[in-house]
C-alpha cells in the first residue's frame, strides 16, 4: 500500500516542478527566448482547463450513474471547437482588438463601457464559480482520504478540512505568484499557461494509463472489455433525448461562458491561428480523455464493493490492483485538473472583481479622481492578489460550509447553468447590433433569478431560502410556480428544465426590451466596433481632445502602467506625432490608444472613467456620429460645400455680366464720341476752310463781307481751341500732372464767380441760392472749384427741359465737409444713363448741340484731385449733383 | 455585405475555393451535431449496446477532428486579404 507520506513527498516534488516550469517560462518569455511558449499546441493544451477534477474523477461517476451520458459534457465543447469560423474567431478577434481582460469586461465594453454590466456579469461568475472551486477542492481532499484510508502506518486520520486548507492556500499563493506579474491582464500569463500545459498533459497521460491498465492489464483486451460492459448494468444505452440534447447545449454554452475558458481561450490568445490547430487538436483531446471512461467504469463496477464511491474508480481501481505508481499517478491528474482550474478561475475572476468591483470603488473613494496621491498600480496589483486570495478562500469556505457530500457534486452541471446566462449577451453583442445594455441587463437579471430559483436554491434542498413545501407546491401553492416544473412543465430532468427556462426567458427578455429601447451613443459605435469587427478593427469612442493635459495624462499612465512603461509609450506617441520630448499632444487617436492600453491593465470601464476624469467627458465627438450615421453627414457637407461655391461662381458671374455690360456701353458710347468728335472738328473746320476759300477766291469782297467771313472763321477757330483745351485739360487731370493752386476764400465768393461765369440769373434760367448759408470758409483750388460749377451751371442752363427752369443751389456743413447740392427742376437723368454721365466722351441726349461730353468727366477728376467728389444725387425732382469738398485737408496741401 | 456593392461577383478560384472552405467550416458543427444525436433514433425497438454505441460516437468524433483539421489548414489567412473576410463575415 503506497505511504501518506510518499504520497506527501511526490505532491510537493510535482509541485515544485510546477512552480520551476512557470518560473523559467516567465523568465524565458521576459528575455525573449521561448517561441515554443507560443506555439498553437501550448494553447490548445492550456484549453484543457475545460476537464476540472470534476470530470477527471467525475466521468467515470457519471458513467456509472447514467451510462454513455457523460459524453455529452464532452461532446458542446467539441462542436463549439470545430465550428470556431462561427464564434470563437469572433470573440478572439473583438478580444484582442479591444483589449478585452475578461468575459465582463467583454459585455460591458460591448454595451457603452457600463460598468453596472460588469459587476452584474462579474457577481453572477463569483456565485456560479466558487462552489465549483469547493468542488475542486473536494476532489483533492477526497482523493487524500482514499490513500489515507489504504494506508496501514498511518495512525492519526488526516483532517479534512487541513488538507482542503493547505491545498487552497498554496494554490492562492502560486496564483498570485504567477498571475499577478504584470498588471496588464492582456499581457500573457506565460508561466502560468506553460504550467497549465504541462497539467494538460499529466491528467490525459495518466487517465490514458488508467484506462490502459484497465483495460489491457485488467480485462485482457478490447474484446474482454467490451464483454465486461455488455455484462454491466450500464450495457444498454439508456439516455433521455432532452437530457442528451440538453446537456450538449449546455456544455456547449459554458465552453464560451466560463470566466476560466474565456481566459485562456480569449484573453491568453497569442495568435489568432491558434485557433486553427485547437480546432481539430482541443477535440480530439477531449476524445482521448473520454475514450476510457466506460471501460473504467464497467470494469470498476464489477470488481469494486457496492459501497465505493464511482467518483473516485480512477484512483481505487489501481489502489485495489495494488499498482501504487500508477495510483499516484492518478492522483496527480486529479490533482492537476483540480489545481489547473482553480489557478486559472482565480485569475480570471480575480481580474473582474479587482476591475470592475474594487478599482471603481477605490477611484469613487479617493475623490472620484485618479490625481490624488497614491499608486493606482500598486492598488490595482493589491486588489488583485486580494481578490484571488478572497476567491480562493471562498471556495475554501463554500467547501467547509457545504461539508462535502452530494449536494456538491452536483454543482458542477448547476454551475454551468449559471454562467450559461451570459451567452445571449455574449452572442448577441457579437452578431446583433440592435442589442443594447438595457435589454442585455434585463436578460441577465431574468435568467440569474431564474436560474436561482428553479436550480441553485432547490440544490441544496430544505434549506431556509428555498424550503421543501415550496419545491414540492410552488410558492404559496401555487403550483405552475413550482421551481422544477415551471408553467406545468413537469418530467423533465431539473438541470435540463433550468437550462431551458432560463436561457429561453433570459434570450426572450433581452431580445425584446432591446427591441423597445433605445441605445446611447457610446453603445452603438461599441456595436458596430463588435458586430463588424472584420471591416474595422479599431476602437470606437473618440476623445475629444484639448481639454485633456497631457502631463496629468503621463502621471496617471504613470501610476497604472509604471513609470518606464508609461514613458516609453507617451515618448512612442510623441515621436510619432513629430514632437521632440516626452509628452505628445493629446489627440483623439493618442486618447482612443491610451485608453486601450490602460483598459488592459484596469478594464475598459475604469480606464474609460479615469481618462474621462482628465479629459472631461464627451467621449462622442461629432465626428464618431457622423460615421455612425454612416457617409451622409459628409454628403450633405460635401452638398453644402458646393453649394456655396456655386453660389460665389453666380456671384462672380454676376459681376462679370455687369462689367462686361458696362464696358459695351462705354464702347458704344466711345463710338459715339468719336463720330461726334470728329463731326465737332470736321464742323469748325469745315466752315473755317470754306470761309477762307470763299475769302482766298472771291475777287471784290466787301469790307463788312470780309469781316463777316473772317470773324466767322474766327469763332470757329476759338470754338476748335476750346474743344482741344478741354481735351487737353482732362487728358492733364487724369493724368495727375496738374498744378493746383490753394487758396483760402469763402464759399460765397467761389459761387458768386461761378454764377455771373455761367450767364447769371435771369427770367429765362432761374438760379435759386441761399447767400446767407454759404458763408463757409474754405482752402483749396477755388479757380478749379468754379470750373465746376460753372460747368454744373451751364449743364442746367443748356439742358433743363422745364418750362421756367429754376437751378436750387445748397450748401451745408458736414463735419470737415461741405455739401453743395446742385437741383434743377427739369426732367432729369435717365436711371440707365445715371452711371455713365461722369465717363468720358458721355453725352445725354443727341438733340441739343452743346459740349463735347467732356465737362462732367473733368469735373469728376477736378473734384478727385481737391480730395472731394461729385455725384449724382438720385431721388430729386430733376437733375440733382452733390458736389462735396474738404474745408481744408492736410494731405491735399501735402499734395499741393 | 451586399450593401457595399464593391464586392466583385466573380472571384480567383483560389479565393472562391476558400470562402467554400468557410462554409465548410460553418456547417461541420450541425453535420457533427446531427450526427451525435443519432443514436437516440435507435432507440425506438430496444435500447442499443452502450458498446456499439461507443464505438460509433467515437468513430464520429475522430472523422469530425480529421475533417475538421483539413477545413481549418485550408480556411482563408489573416493574409488572404480582408476583403475575402468581409465577404465571409457570417449574419
Amino acid at each position: 500500500m503506497a505511504s501518506l507520506n510518499a504520497l506527501a513527498i511526490v505532491c510537493v516534488l510535482y509541485v515544485v516542478v510546477l512552480f520551476s516550469v512557470a518560473f523559467a517560462a516567465d523568465r524565458a518569455a521576459l528575455h525573449g527566448r521561448g517561441a515554443w511558449l507560443r506555439s498553437p499546441i501550448v494553447y490548445t493544451l492550456s484549453l484543457s482547463i475545460y476537464c476540472t477534477a470534476w470530470t477527471f474523477y467525475g466521468a467515470v461517476g457519471f458513467a456509472v450513474r447514467s451510462g454513455l451520458e457523460y459524453v455529452t459534457i464532452y461532446l458542446g465543447p467539441t462542436l463549439i471547437m470545430i465550428g470556431w469560423w462561427w464564434t470563437l474567431r469572433k470573440m478572439v478577434r473583438v478580444g484582442r482588438s479591444q483589449r478585452i481582460t475578461s468575459i465582463a469586461d467583454l459585455i460591458s465594453s460591448r454595451y457603452g463601457k457600463s460598468n453596472t454590466l460588469a459587476v452584474f456579469v462579474t457577481l453572477l461568475a463569483v456565485i456560479g464559480t466558487t462552489p465549483y472551486i469547493a468542488l475542486q477542492l473536494q476532489s483533492v481532499t477526497l482523493s487524500f482520504q482514499i490513500f489515507a484510508e489504504n494506508d496501514l502506518l498511518q495512525r492519526q486520520t488526516v483532517s479534512q478540512q487541513s488538507i482542503a486548507f493547505w491545498v487552497a492556500g498554496g494554490l492562492a499563493v502560486f496564483t498570485i505568484l504567477f498571475g499577478t506579474r504584470n498588471l496588464d491582464a492582456n499581457e500573457r500569463h506565460h508561466g502560468v499557461v506553460m504550467a497549465i500545459a504541462l497539467e494538460a498533459v499529466v491528467k490525459l497521460f495518466a487517465l490514458l494509463a488508467v484506462g490502459v491498465f484497465v483495460v489491457w492489464g485488467l480485462s485482457g483486451g478490447i474484446g474482454e472489455t467490451l464483454a465486461r460492459i455488455d455484462a454491466s448494468p450500464i450495457k444498454n444505452f439508456e439516455v433521455s433525448g432532452s437530457r442528451w440534447v440538453g446537456l450538449t447545449m449546455l456544455s456547449a454554452a459554458a465552453f464560451i461562458c466560463l470566466p476560466r475558458m474565456f481566459q485562456v481561450m480569449v484573453v491568453e490568445n497569442e495568435d489568432e491561428s491558434h485557433l486553427r490547430t485547437a480546432a481539430w487538436a482541443f477535440p480530439a483531446y477531449l476524445m482521448a480523455m473520454s475514450l476510457f471512461v466506460v471501460p473504467i467504469a464497467a470494469v470498476g463496477l464489477e470488481k469494486l464493493p457496492s459501497a465505493s464511491n464511482p467518483d473516485l474508480f480512477v484512483l481505487t481501481l489501481p489502489l485495489q490492483e495494488g499498482q501504487d505508481g500508477l495510483a499516484i499517478l492518478s492522483f496527480l491528474g486529479g490533482f492537476s485538473s483540480a489545481t489547473s482550474m482553480v489557478i486559472v478561475a482565480a485569475i480570471a475572476l480575480s481580474t473582474m472583481v479587482s476591475n470592475h468591483i474594487v478599482m471603481p470603488i477605490w477611484l469613487w473613494m479617493s475623490g472620484g479622481t485618479a490625481m490624488v496621491s497614491g499608486d493606482v498600480r500598486n492598488v490595482a496589483l493589491l486588489a488583485r492578489r486580494i481578490s484571488i486570495a478572497g476567491i480562493v478562500f471562498l471556495g475554501y469556505l463554500y467547501f467547509r460550509v457545504s461539508g462535502g457530500g452530494a449536494a456538491l457534486a452536483a454543482i458542477g452541471l448547476i454551475s454551468f447553468v449559471g454562467v450559461a446566462q451570459f451567452l445571449p449577451a455574449l452572442m448577441g453583442g457579437l452578431f446583433w447590433r440592435g442589442a443594447n445594455r438595457v435589454g442585455a441587463l434585463a436578460g441577465l437579471v431574468t435568467g440569474a433569478a431564474i436560474w436561482l430559483y428553479s436550480l441553485f436554491l432547490p440544490s441544496f434542498g430544505d434549506t431556509f431560502l428555498m424550503p421543501q413545501h415550496v419545491i414540492e407546491h410552488g410558492p404559496l401553492g401555487i403550483d405552475w410556480l413550482r421551481p422544477q416544473a415551471l408553467f406545468g412543465t413537469e418530467g423533465l430532468d431539473p438541470i435540463v428544465h433550468a437550462f431551458m427556462w432560463s436561457v429561453f426567458l433570459n434570450t426572450l427578455v433581452f431580445l425584446v426590451v432591446s427591441l423597445l429601447s433605445f441605445p446611447r451613443p457610446v453603445e452603438r459605435l461599441q456595436g458596430a466596433q463588435f458586430v463588424n469587427v472584420f471591416q474595422h478593427s479599431g476602437t470606437a469612442g473618440t476623445w475629444s481632445g484639448g481639454l485633456a493635459q497631457s502631463e496629468d495624462l503621463l502621471i496617471m499612465s504613470q501610476r497604472i502602467m509604471g513609470p518606464a512603461e508609461a514613458q516609453a509609450l507617451f515618448s512612442e506617441a510623441a515621436k510619432r506625432q513629430g514632437i521632440a520630448g516626452l509628452l505628445p499632444e493629446p489627440t483623439p487617436d493618442f486618447l482612443q490608444e491610451l485608453e486601450r492600453v490602460l483598459s488592459g491593465s484596469v478594464g475598459a470601464a475604469t480606464a474609460h472613467a479615469m481618462i474621462s476624469q482628465i479629459v472631461g467627458g464627451a467621449t462622442v465627438s461629432v465626428e464618431d456620429l457622423m460615421a455612425v450615421a454612416d457617409e451622409t453627414a459628409q454628403i450633405m457637407e460635401y452638398s453644402s460645400r458646393l453649394e456655396a461655391k456655386t453660389e460665389e461662381q453666380a456671384r462672380t458671374a454676376r459681376q462679370l455680366r455687369e462689367a462686361n455690360d458696362k464696358l459695351t456701353q462705354l464702347s458704344v458710347q466711345k463710338d459715339a464720341f468719336l463720330s461726334q468728335i470728329s463731326h465737332e472738328l470736321r464742323t469748325p473746320m469745315t466752315s473755317i476752310r470754306a470761309f477762307s476759300e470763299i475769302m482766298r477766291d472771291t475777287e471784290g469782297l466787301t469790307e463788312d463781307e470780309q469781316n463777316k467771313y473772317s470773324s466767322i472763321i474766327h469763332d470757329e477757330a476759338v470754338r476748335l481751341t476750346r474743344l482741344l483745351d478741354d481735351l487737353l485739360d482732362l487728358s492733364v487731370l487724369e493724368n495727375a500732372q496738374v498744378l493746383l493752386n490753394w487758396q483760402s476764400g469763402t464759399l460765397e465768393e467761389v459761387l458768386d464767380r461761378a454764377v455771373s461765369a455761367a450767364g447769371g440769373s435771369d427770367p429765362d434760367f432761374q438760379i435759386d441760392r441761399l447767400p446767407q448759408r454759404e458763408h463757409f470758409e474754405l482752402r483749396s483750388d477755388l479757380d478749379r472749384l468754379a470750373q465746376v460749377f460753372i460747368n454744373l451751371i451751364s449743364n442746367a442752363r443748356k439742358y433743363c427741359d422745364a418750362k421756367d427752369p429754376v437751378l436750387k443751389i445748397r450748401a451745408k456743413r458736414s463735419d470737415d465737409r461741405l455739401i453743395i447740392d446742385f437741383i434743377d427742376n427739369g426732367s432729369g437723368i435717365p436711371m440707365d444713363k445715371q452711371t455713365l454721365i461722369f465717363e468720358k466722351f458721355s453725352r445725354i441726349g443727341e438733340t441739343k448741340a452743346g459740349g463735347a461730353g467732356l465737362g462732367l468727366a473733368i469735373c469728376r477728376e477736378v473734384m478727385a484731385r481737391l480730395s472731394g467728389a461729385i455725384t449724382y444725387l438720385p431721388g430729386q425732382k430733376g437733375a440733382a449733383f452733390r458736389v462735396t469738398v474738404p474745408i481744408d485737408s492736410p494731405s491735399v496741401k501735402a499734395a499741393g | 455585405m451586399s450593401e457595399d456593392g464593391r464586392i466583385p461577383v466573380f472571384v480567383e478560384r483560389k479565393t472562391y475555393r476558400r470562402r467554400r472552405m468557410a462554409d465548410a467550416a460553418r456547417m461541420l458543427p450541425m453535420l457533427g451535431a446531427m450526427l451525435f444525436c443519432l443514436p437516440l433514433l435507435w432507440a425506438i425497438d430496444e435500447e442499443p449496446r452502450t458498446a456499439l454505441t461507443m464505438f460509433y460516437l467515437f468513430l464520429v468524433w475522430v472523422g469530425l477532428c480529421v475533417v475538421s483539421a483539413v477545413i481549418s489548414a485550408h480556411l482563408p489567412t489573416e493574409a488572404d486579404n480582408s476583403q475575402t473576410e468581409d465577404q465571409t463575415e457570417g449574419p
